[in-house]
């Protein structure tokens, strides 16, 4: 309490396995009180796991927590945020259904009995906003917001509570540039008020921006704790990846063959049945890599699901190699050869239960050579799984094992050797690295490129703005279902996207 | 420093098939268990109701034909189930898919006037397609409006019930039943042959092990096979793969429902010659079926072995009942424990204990 | 027979058959808004309507015979909330085995009840004077119980818990969003367990009211399949409680008009009308995209396990 360099947290030798995995082998963390500390590492590396410890919504099997001098024992969220923890999950813990006022108090019991002072809450809510510059309308029902606004609530919900540690899992993920700032020069002020932040990151330039200190994790373990002014880029990248990183990907000139895909004045309705997609044309020529680039939310999943003929559209017209697909069945369009790497692998892309073996052949089973009339070639099929596991580098301990067994990365693999290995002519690829650790990212990139090199078109739709500017040849911006303008890649300014990414139209050449 | 024991519950990647067989003999010997404390409080010793139970089913040639004769209906509804339950449609409507099928068969035997060697393969499809309407109409329902498919096929039994009640009470009423509530008798040449001196009407018992041999195979080796589990185990991916879900959940029905209606054949033409009241024709069989097939682990060879189990039990409770003076519904307390405590102990094929010593 | 008589005793049977199916939906409403889908409604019905009337038969009161009938549906309800909350089953086919129990229990040990008469029933009662008020008079203050009115007066009550206090906004992001709840320290299984209790408790009262007021006699079986209505009913209602009312009133006056048409068509098929009404009132509701935006509560029927989402 008395001397302000005094740590707020200290985490001693924190051990929290899984089946099969360490997510946490014996790690040490000492933050500061008043500082944001950020914790880096890959995905994988144990970050998120450490904080769940900490808030109380895992167990560990070994190791102390040390709040403010005293250990105490974190057993479920509501000791944590007895102790004044709070934490803002990656993906958002908020009711959909519920209003933003109904969301900050959920969970609260402050003594009112079982009705709710909405009036005080209310005052409270405003006064805390007012002072965080966090504005965002009470009343409205969580689904209504943007992402950027849902955030918002998290951290109103985090400080209604009066936290003092606040714990931030990859908060920018889903801002623009611009929010990003925004986000930093919020937290700045939260921490100059006493707050004590953690802010769980992969991404180096937000370390530096920032933090005032960082600790590095690499597979389950503490690897440093530094002082972000006396660091940089290059020396934290090799400790976050355990070797010098030259991560260059080799990626020749364009050269750009026909046309293979135009989409025309496109429009389309998302699942509340509100417009999503509002007039969006753009053309795709083979060997190209176009980016889309946009906030989450703002119609690249319709866009993406009306390519590939999950979702109908409501009006326009869209046309593979001059033939139109406007409307086709999946299966139409999957026998046109599209491939598709959908957002969510385990969600759609895979059959979790099922083995490698029916997985890689989810899309072709009813082809020779897999099956003749009704029946299955088990040879085949077996055959197929050899070939993939050789060509994309599979780790798997048998071909019969469920597929959900496998890591991500390997899972994400068995996805792109089944959409990639028919030579496909078009790819709709939606965040084909998200959630993957720095190996497997290089390797799904060195296959997207290799397609492109093969002369196959590729829509990439991604939120890692930096993946889109590595790959793409040209760069589209969606902002609430439009398209704010198409760009070359080459020279591509990161604020320009940002901008076009909150809504402002591309003002430079059309391409 | 001196710690506890203490346990945690950790995720089973895959249980083998050996504990899935000893967990599922534990889950039933535990609701036999249980089942003997209600015999207890309701005055009758556990101890000779289950002496009863096995004597009456397995410790006589004619409880052994019994036994066989009840597993009859619940092999092919129980091999229908385990089709529709690996797509994850919730067919609780086998009973009444059975009455149309015996309703289908009842029209065709008193009504066709079919020349005799074709009566019993007329029936026996008419049968089929009776209880594959039945089970078509919640697929359609489901797949094209999102109705839920637990309420009705559950509520199209009760109007399946009520419409052979009046089918034998108002129009088909038999004139020769004398006042009782029945069609008339079946023309011979509509009487399923028996196995001599018993009531196995033979043919419906190798038709249900065919069955139960054809959909094992449709279900692991061929490709309407492969559809059917992907729907089941996720029907995101499978909308993604462009795999139909109309198509397949019609197939999955027309198959469960079939079959259904497949022993509602059986029962009218090999035990009763006679359309006759709902609860004689079934008894059952259709609830009791979607216990074997989860029993069964929605395996169709499976069925084999767990409609024979609770054959035993079916008949082995009819002795109970008429020694003990049990009401029928008991066999539904059987069925209710015995599904709680299987579906209860899949948490230890998910998950396993271990033990370790805190610090 | 004048019309007008005919239409007062259609619409006061209405509300006599319509009070059971609404106690039934109003507790499936709290269980599946919770995220607990309970099929066993039929099973908690039968147990309630057994032991409310055994209780009254060996009490002489009836009132204590529907005490005694909510608290066992309330308890038997606890086998569903033990298997789908703490045990994480399947929560379809656990609510099938608690039905299959509930009418195999009752069934058994029912056996020596049938037929037997009861000592005492739920008197009916007329509200001396508004009974006096044309057509709304006779319908609702002339010859209806006490159960009646209490359920009606539960609908705004448990409306207003349900979305204006904090009871309901935790029981609607239990059901919404468990992981949520669990974040901000809400007791998820706590929480599933109360609201499935609550919908055993209303179940078996609404199994007492058939056997010790609708129709006081005990026949096995004698719910016939009005756990499952209640269940149609809780989809048609949006799981909102007011609906909740409007669905069951409607469906009872439906059946009641069907009976009315017993001249015309035989009894054997008008008793499969209730179910056919069901499986069409479903239809109704489940057309168009109408459902996905009201939809059911995002977590229904899915077992919760913390950092599994």
């Amino acid at each position: 309490m008395d001397n302000s360099k005094g740590y707020a947290i200290e985490l001693h030798g924190i051990v929290k396995r899984f089946p099969g995995v360490v997510a946490n082998d014996g790690i040490d963390l000492k933050v500061r009180r008043g500082e944001i500390h950020c914790l880096l590492g890959e995905n994988g590396a144990g970050k998120t796991t450490l904080m769940r410890v900490l808030y109380g919504l895992y167990r560990p099997e070994e190791g102390e927590i040390i709040l403010n001098g005293q250990s105490v024992h974190m057993t479920s969220p509501r000791a944590a945020l007895n102790h004044h923890i709070g934490m803002v999950h990656q993906h958002f813990r908020l009711v959909p259904t519920l209003s933003v006022e109904e969301n900050i108090i959920l969970g609260l019991d402050e003594g009112t009995g079982p009705l709710m002072n909405f009036r005080k809450t209310r005052e409270k809510i405003s006064a805390i906003a007012d002072e965080y510059g966090l504005p965002v309308d009470l009343q409205a029902k969580i689904w209504q917001l943007a992402v950027g606004q849902q955030q918002r609530v998290e951290i109103l919900k985090a400080l209604y509570r009066e936290v003092d540690i606040l714990i931030m899992d990859e908060p920018t993920s889903v801002l623009t540039p611009q929010e990003v700032d925004q986000l930093f020069t919020t937290l700045r002020t939260l921490v100059d008020d006493g707050l004590t932040i953690i802010f769980i990151t992969h991404k180096l330039d937000e370390v530096m921006k920032v933090s005032d200190r960082v600790t590095v994790l690499r597979q389950g373990k503490h690897v440093a704790t530094l002082s972000t002014a006396e660091t940089d880029k290059p020396t934290l990248a090799k400790l976050m990846v355990g070797r010098e990183v030259v991560f260059r990907l080799k990626k020749s000139p364009i050269k750009r063959r026909e046309k293979f895909l135009e989409v025309n004045d496109l429009y389309a309705l998302n699942d509340r049945g509100l417009l999503a997609l509002r007039g969006v044309s753009f053309e795709l020529f083979g060997g190209e890599i176009l980016g889309v680039a946009g906030v989450s939310g703002n119609g690249q999943h319709e866009l993406a699901e009306v390519l590939t003929g999950l979702r109908k559209s409501a009006k326009g017209r869209v046309f593979l190699r001059k033939k139109e697909i406007t409307n086709c069945s999946t299966r139409e369009i999957n026998d046109l050869k599209v491939a598709h790497i959908p957002a969510e692998r385990i969600r759609m892309g895979i059959v979790p239960s099922l083995s490698i073996c029916e997985n890689l052949i989810l899309k072709k089973y009813r082809h020779s050579p897999f099956s003749h009339g009704e029946f299955l070639d088990n040879k085949e099929i077996e055959e197929n799984t050899r070939r993939a596991i050789l060509d994309y580098k599979i780790v798997a301990p048998s071909y019969e094992i469920p597929v959900k067994l496998l890591s991500g990365g390997n899972i994400q693999k068995v996805v792109l050797a089944r959409e990639l290995s028919e030579d496909p002519i078009l790819i709709i690829a939606v965040h084909p690295t998200y959630g993957l650790d720095i190996g497997a990212t290089e390797q799904v990139r060195q296959i997207l490129l290799a397609q492109r090199e093969r002369g196959a078109a590729t829509l990439l739709i991604s939120e890692d703005l930096e993946e889109i500017m590595t790959l793409s040849d040209r760069i589209m911006v969606l902002f609430n279902g439009e398209v704010m303008g198409i760009l070359d890649a080459e020279g591509a300014n990161i604020e320009e996207i940002g901008l076009m990414m909150a809504g402002t139209r591309y003002r430079g050449e059309e391409l | 420093m001196t710690g506890r024991v203490d346990f945690k519950i950790e995720r089973r990647p895959v249980a083998s098939g050996f504990i899935v067989f000893l967990v599922s003999l534990i889950a039933i010997f535990a609701a036999l268990a249980v089942a003997g404390i209600f015999f207890q409080i309701y005055g009758i010793s556990p101890i000779r109701a289950y002496q009863l139970l096995l004597r009456g089913s397995l410790g006589s040639t004619f409880g052994l034909t019994e036994t066989i004769r009840r597993a009859i209906p619940l092999l092919l509804c129980g091999v229908g189930l385990t089709i529709a339950f690996r797509a994850f449609f919730w067919n609780i409507g086998a009973e009444g898919q059975l009455l149309m099928g015996a309703v289908t068969a009842a029209g065709i035997a008193l009504f066709s006037k079919l020349p005799g060697p074709l009566l019993l393969p007329a029936m026996f499809i008419g049968g089929f397609l009776g209880g594959a309407a039945w089970g078509l109409i919640p697929a359609i329902l489901k797949v094209i409006l999102g109705v839920n498919d637990v309420i009705t096929t559950l509520m199209m039994n009760y109007v399946a019930i009520y419409f052979v009640e009046w089918l034998i009470h108002g129009p088909w009423k038999g004139p020769s039943a004398r006042g009782f509530a029945y069609s008339d008798t079946f023309p011979r040449a509509a009487w399923l042959p028996t196995i001599y001196g018993t009531r196995i009407h033979w043919p419906t018992l190798v038709l249900g092990l065919v069955l139960a041999v054809v959909m094992y195979i449709l279900i692991n080796y061929t490709r309407s096979g492969f559809e059917i589990r992907v729907i089941g185990e996720n029907p995101d991916a499978a909308r993604y793969a462009g795999i139909s879900q109309l198509k397949t959940t019609l197939l999955v029905m027309l198959i469960s429902g079939g079959f259904a209606g497949l022993a509602g054949v059986g029962e009218i033409a090999g035990i009763h010659m006679r359309l006759l009241g709902p609860t004689h024709i079934s008894m059952g069989y259709g609830y009791t079926a979607i216990i074997v097939a989860w029993l069964a682990r929605r395996n169709p060879l499976a069925v084999i072995v767990t409609s024979l189990l609770f054959g035993v039990i079916m008949s082995g409770g009819d002795v109970i009942k008429v020694s003990l003076g049990l009401p029928f519904q008991l066999i539904n307390v059987f069925n209710g424990l015995i599904l709680f405590f299987l579906i209860g102990s899949e948490i230890l094929l998910r998950y396993k204990i271990s033990f370790f010593l805190r610090r | 027979m004048g019309w007008e008589t005919w239409i007062i005793t259609t619409l006061s049977r209405s509300l006599a058959y319509g009070t059971p199916l609404l106690l039934g939906t109003l507790g499936e409403i709290y269980a599946e808004r919770s995220g607990v889908l309970n099929l066993g409604v039929e099973g908690m019905m039968i147990m309630g309507a057994y032991s409310a009337f055994t209780t009254t038969y060996i009490t002489g009161n009836p009132w204590k015979g529907i005490l005694v009938g909510a608290i066992v549906g309330g308890v038997f309800s606890l086998v569903h909330a033990f298997a789908s909350v703490t045990l994480k089953a399947n929560q379809v086919v656990s609510g099938l085995s608690l039905t299959m129990l509930g009418l195999g229990l009752s069934g058994m040990f029912g056996r020596g009840w049938e037929g037997k008469p009861l000592p005492a029933t739920i008197s009916k009662i007329t509200i001396s004077g508004l009974s006096k008020i044309p057509l709304l008079g006779p319908i609702f203050f002339e010859g209806q119980n006490l159960i009646v009115y209490m359920t009606i007066l539960l609908v705004p009550l448990l409306w207003y818990i349900l979305y204006r206090t904090r009871i309901g906004i935790t029981i609607r992001s239990v059901g919404e969003s468990p992981a949520t709840a669990d974040s901000l320290g809400i007791n998820v299984a706590r929480v599933r367990y109360v609201c499935v209790f609550i919908g055993g408790i209303l179940a078996g009262l609404s199994g007492g009211y058939l056997s010790v007021a609708y129709r006081p006699a005990w026949t096995e079986g004698m719910t016939a399949g009005m756990g499952w209505i209640v269940i149609a009913l809780t989809i048609f209602a949006f799981w909102n409680p007011v609906y909740g009312m409007l669905g069951a009133y409607l469906f009872a006056a439906l059946y009641h008009l069907a009976f009315r048409m017993q001249i015309w068509v035989s009894p054997e098929l008008l008793k499969a009308m209730p179910y056919a009404f069901a499986i069409l009132v479903l239809i109704f509701v489940s057309r168009g995209t109408l459902q996905k935006r009201m939809g059911a509560p995002a977590a229904l029927g899915l077992p919760y396990t913390r950092g599994e989402e």
